[in-house]
């Protein structure tokens, strides 16, 4: 009985429905946010002493960044929990994750690249943070490919379920990487165990960004789960009665 | 807290940044607002797929029913 809850969740019907309810909300709340952060961002936010004006991308740049690596997180763990329980609805969330993930880190690489031309002087060095970036960028592609590469949908769920728990390997090394090695990119600004080194009128708008960016990375990754749960069950009455075409009744 | 730039010509220019941070907040929104229609796009063609399906079941049971209508008709008339 303790673990109804449990099962429950495993079930695609019960999410679809139960997401219905905070899908609306979710979404409100992060466009307010992003449009408050980057209004506050780009206009209010006073100017880097060392950058001038082109430090701004850093609203863009370090939230995408942050939920590129969360992203990774979530899609191996949800890889992880279905292949130890068999749990159908933690793979569909595994592959709606993997194209959010790639479009997030693409974005936090292109503003680097942006943003590294006129602070550095280049568009793109490899160096050990850039590079490891650009090595997760290839394994959620890597994920998306593989996962599609089956005529089994079972198949493609536990090969693109193994390769996202190996690339794990490289999270931390993104997370060190600037302190691991040499490099142009600065070492992180915001820290958990200690005072961030960034001043407060700088650091709200961002924390008021990044909080943006995750509201809306559930906001979407619940969009495009509920989308995949469709796309798989439809051969269900549920589902046919759901896309408006109720199945004719049997003769 | 003030507004940065004193006029908006200064505001699109940013000291000559102005391109690397507004082609930055384009991209990220073009890409951000292409992850949110997405799923919109892929309903839609479930949609019509289903529909179709459906329209096709409904086709092959009529055909299976007239069948056998007619292979009893011909069993009456013997």
């Amino acid at each position: 009985m303790a673990w109804q809850w449990f099962h429950r969740l495993g079930s695609p019907r019960w999410f679809y429905q139960k997401s219905s309810a905070w899908l609306p909300w979710l979404g409100v709340a992060s466009l307010l946010l992003l449009l408050i952060g980057c209004v506050w961002g780009l206009g209010f936010a006073p100017q880097d002493g060392k950058q001038g004006n082109s430090y701004r991308i850093i609203y863009i740049h370090v939230p995408a960044a942050f939920l590129a690596l969360a992203g990774y997180y979530i899609m191996a763990i949800c890889g992880a929990i279905g292949l130890i329980w068999k749990m159908k609805l933690s793979f569909v969330v595994m592959r709606a994750a993997a194209p959010i993930g790639a479009a997030l880190t693409f974005i936090s690489l292109f503003t680097g690249a942006l943003w590294g031309k006129p602070t550095w002087g280049t568009y793109w060095v490899w160096d050990a943070r850039i590079t490891s970036m650009l090595i997760l960028f290839f394994l959620y592609l890597g994920v998306m490919a593989l996962s599609g590469a089956f005529s089994r949908e079972q198949s493609g769920d536990k090969a693109s379920a193994l390769l996202a728990l190996v690339g794990t390997v490289n999270i931390p090394i993104i997370y060190k990487s600037v302190d691991w090695w040499f490099t142009l990119h600065q070492p992180a600004t915001l820290k958990l165990t200690q005072a961030s080194t960034i001043d407060p009128s700088m650091f709200y708008p961002l924390i008021t960004m990044i909080a943006g960016f995750y509201l809306f990375y559930a906001w979407v990754l619940t969009l495009h789960t509920r989308t995949m749960i469709l796309q798989r069950e439809w051969r269900t009455q549920w589902v046919r009665e759901l896309l408006g075409q109720t199945a004719p009744g049997r003769p | 807290m003030e507004f940065q730039f004193s006029s908006f010509a200064e505001f699109l220019a940013m000291n000559g940044h102005g391109p690397y941070v507004w082609v930055s907040y384009l991209v990220a929104a073009v890409v951000m607002i292409a992850l949110a229609v997405a799923p919109l796009v892929i309903r839609r063609r479930l949609r019509r797929e289903v529909a179709q399906e459906l329209r096709l079941e409904e086709a092959r049971r009529r055909a299976a029913r007239e069948r056998a209508e007619e292979s009893r008709g011909a069993v009456a008339t013997q």
